[in-house]
């Protein structure tokens, strides 16, 4: 190295370029890449890692465990090639009140995208590593974007074996083999978990940004996770019953304008649109993405000759949820990166 | 250790800082200024940092030492002016000003589960630095930082000054042309102070970086640093060695101090004799209690010092002289002086 350094000192209009060349900053990987990297295994050492692992897994194993009777008399009935393997994410158990195994990805992934981003700028801050990092040549937008792949991969990487887990016991125990299509619809519906896991990685990025004191930051997430849990729908119901009370309608016309208004306004619940997306991306027969509003829908629902849809029409059934949550996603993530952007270094 | 310390010798390394900017020094600003609002934070700075040189800027916390050193790395953007770092401008090209400067920020952190060698690999890597480069690298300055015997341990195990020792080996890693050291001594213990003091003058003299340096520690400033900057309320009231900056700001460096082995008693009669010699203007007694006595002598500038000196050795020749010499001006009395006139009420330098 020290020899081309010398050679380049003679041609010395070009030298600081190519001064860098000879050190690889240009050839080496981006810098989002080596933090993502760095950030990746210190998540896998982590006290969080075990956590996730047991999460995920509970939430896998428990519904599976009380919907496997359900599941299996469902697989021996039935004799046309129905979605059995698919049931394994979708059916409830019969006896207990807990839900499906997409039910639960909804409702624990959120908790675990805060928790491993709640702290991921602030911490950088007390720790004092923030600015000895940032004067490394790297972006500054290279710590953000890196901090948020590394989180999305240590998740991705529980919920896929937490996936194979349960094909695996699907098809060991209780003898389902999934179709290519079957297989096809659980890959659609992992990347529908991406994006509502990136949702909540970005929220609580945004979070360790705004709050300098880790503690604050993850209060903050896990109140408002627990806000939009338990009392998000409760409250949005409580509204849509006031603002559109369409049982009480008196024509059928305006029960049905308000039944539909009344969906709109719970689908501002992000969960709502998440789980919303996972029924009908899990399940073939699912034709509509609302409940019936009056008896007259329910009937015609019920008598509705049992049709499987295909991939693409349930992809265009749940297309307008599957955008919502990316561009929530990417707001979220857009104003913590804006934040970090104009913060100034110094605590 | 005996090998290379750092990846090259001074010699190409100060070709290559020729390379890069035959026209300026490694680190030069013009009027660089930085507000927030109305507070003006650094105020139409002007300072050049040469290669090989130990530049000190003193000030008090808030002077705008700090915002400087942001501005020079590209980490804040000035308001007005514009810095050259290694011939580039920070601003606008941030990570080539950032591959060659080291930077010791202020209150230095590590990431405590890993150990003071991986901490260092996660900032080569960062600098794309090969693998076996960066072992050997790491390795070298781990060494010259004394840290060698902890770097497999992890560094929330670390003391405080062990931090600031690691912190500078970490700004050493990418082999930087440019050192900026923001209290680099802070927390380290007394002889930990002088191994780094030592380290920082080869570095300099005798490799060739440019090291700038932010320090409240008077002494060390003034026994390490080749140049000091005074800066206060953002502006830099005051630039040169420590004898320039005497002499700007109203000492005088021909004056004399004389210890002698005398009893208290005898001290009037001493002073009385002092107070004779030609070329003596003025006569202080200011040596502490306990201690041999001491007289400061108020010298005429007029007459040759070596003469007053020897006129005054010569006056002497009946008490046991212990010491005589040049009054050293301390460096705490400039800079109080810098500051308590250095900025007047409507906000111009006093020179």
């Amino acid at each position: 190295m020290s020899t081309a350094t010398g050679a380049t000192a003679s041609d010395a209009p070009v030298a600081p370029a190519t001064t860098q060349g000879e050190r690889g900053i240009g050839r080496r990987a981006p810098g989002w890449v080596i933090v993502a990297r760095k950030e990746f295994s210190d998540h896998l050492r982590s006290v969080r890692f075990p956590i996730l692992l047991i999460v995920l897994g509970l939430s896998a194993v428990v519904p599976l465990y009380f919907a496997a009777d359900a599941i299996r008399s469902v697989a021996s009935q039935i004799s046309d090639p129905r979605a059995i393997f698919l049931a394994l994410f979708v059916l409830p158990p019969s006896d207990v009140p807990i839900p499906p195994v997409y039910g639960f990805v909804g409702i624990v992934a959120p908790l675990l995208g805060v928790a491993f981003s709640f702290d991921a700028i602030n911490s950088e801050r007390s720790d004092g590593t923030l600015p000895r990092l940032l004067s490394q040549p790297i972006h500054r937008d290279d710590v953000i974007t890196g901090k948020f792949v590394a989180g999305l991969a240590t998740i991705m990487l529980v919920l896929v074996s937490v996936v194979l887990v349960i094909s695996g016991f699907g098809i060991a125990r209780l003898g389902i083999v999934p179709t290519f299509g079957e297989i096809e619809r659980v890959v659609v519906w992992l990347l529908l978990t991406i994006v509502w896991v990136s949702l909540w990685l970005a929220f609580g990025l945004l979070l360790s940004v705004v709050f300098r004191r880790a503690a604050t930051a993850a209060l903050a997430g896990f109140g408002i996770w627990l806000l939009f849990q338990i009392f998000g729908q409760l409250l949005v119901g409580l509204i849509a019953r006031v603002v559109a009370p369409y049982a009480t309608a008196a024509t059928a016309q305006e029960a049905l304008s308000l039944k539909a208004l009344s969906d709109t306004i719970t689908r501002f619940v992000p969960l709502t649109l998440y789980q919303e997306g996972s029924r009908v991306l899990l399940n073939p027969s699912e034709t509509t993405v609302s409940t019936p509003a009056t008896v007259g829908q329910l009937a015609q629902y019920q008598q509705q000759i049992p049709t499987l849809l295909s991939l693409d029409q349930s992809l265009a059934l749940v297309m307008p949820h599957v955008v919502a949550l990316v561009a929530l996603s990417a707001v979220c993530f857009a104003i913590a990166f804006v934040v970090f952007m104009r913060q100034e270094v110094r605590a | 250790m005996t090998a290379p310390v750092l990846p090259r010798s001074s010699d190409e390394r100060a070709g290559e800082a020729s390379a890069a900017d035959p026209s300026g020094p490694p680190i030069r600003t013009r009027e660089l200024t930085k507000a927030y609002g109305d507070l003006v934070a650094v105020d139409s700075l002007d300072l050049e940092v040469q290669a090989g040189e130990i530049f000190g800027l003193l000030g008090q916390n808030g002077a705008g030492k700090t915002t400087t050193i942001l501005m020079l790395l590209g980490l804040t953007e000035p308001t007005f002016g514009e810095a050259r770092v290694v011939g580039l401008d920070p601003a606008r090209r941030p990570l080539e000003v950032k591959g060659r400067v080291g930077y010791l920020p202020d209150a230095v952190g590590f990431y405590g589960s890993m150990t003071g060698r991986e901490n260092l690999r996660y900032t080569a890597r960062l600098n794309g630095i090969p693998r076996d480069e960066a072992a050997r690298r790491i390795d070298e300055v781990l060494d010259l930082v004394t840290l060698s015997e902890r770097a497999d341990t992890r560094t929330d195990t670390y003391s405080r000054g062990m931090l600031q020792r690691l912190g500078i080996a970490d700004a050493l890693v990418k082999g930087p042309d440019v050192l900026i050291l923001d209290e680099p001594t802070t927390s380290i213990d007394p002889i930990g102070v002088v191994e780094v003091l030592d380290l920082l003058r080869v570095l300099a003299h005798e490799r060739g970086i440019a090291i700038l340096l932010s320090s409240h520690l008077l002494n060390q400033v003034q026994s390490t640093c080749d140049r000091i900057g005074i800066f206060a309320a953002g502006r830099l009231i005051g630039t040169g060695t420590v004898n320039e900056l005497a002499t700007q700001f109203g000492f005088s460096l021909t004056d004399l101090e004389v210890t002698l082995d005398v009893a208290t008693e005898q001290a009037a009669a001493v002073q009385a004799i002092l107070r004779g010699v030609p070329g003596v203007l003025d006569v202080a007694r200011d040596g502490h209690a306990g201690h041999e006595p001491t007289w400061a002598l108020t010298t005429d500038p007029e007459h040759d010092v070596y003469a007053t000196t020897r006129a005054v050795i010569e006056a002497l020749s009946a008490y046991p002289l212990v010491r005589i010499g040049q009054h050293r001006v301390a460096l705490e009395s400039i800079y109080r002086r810098a500051v308590e006139r250095g900025v007047a009420d409507d906000g111009t330098v006093i020179p």
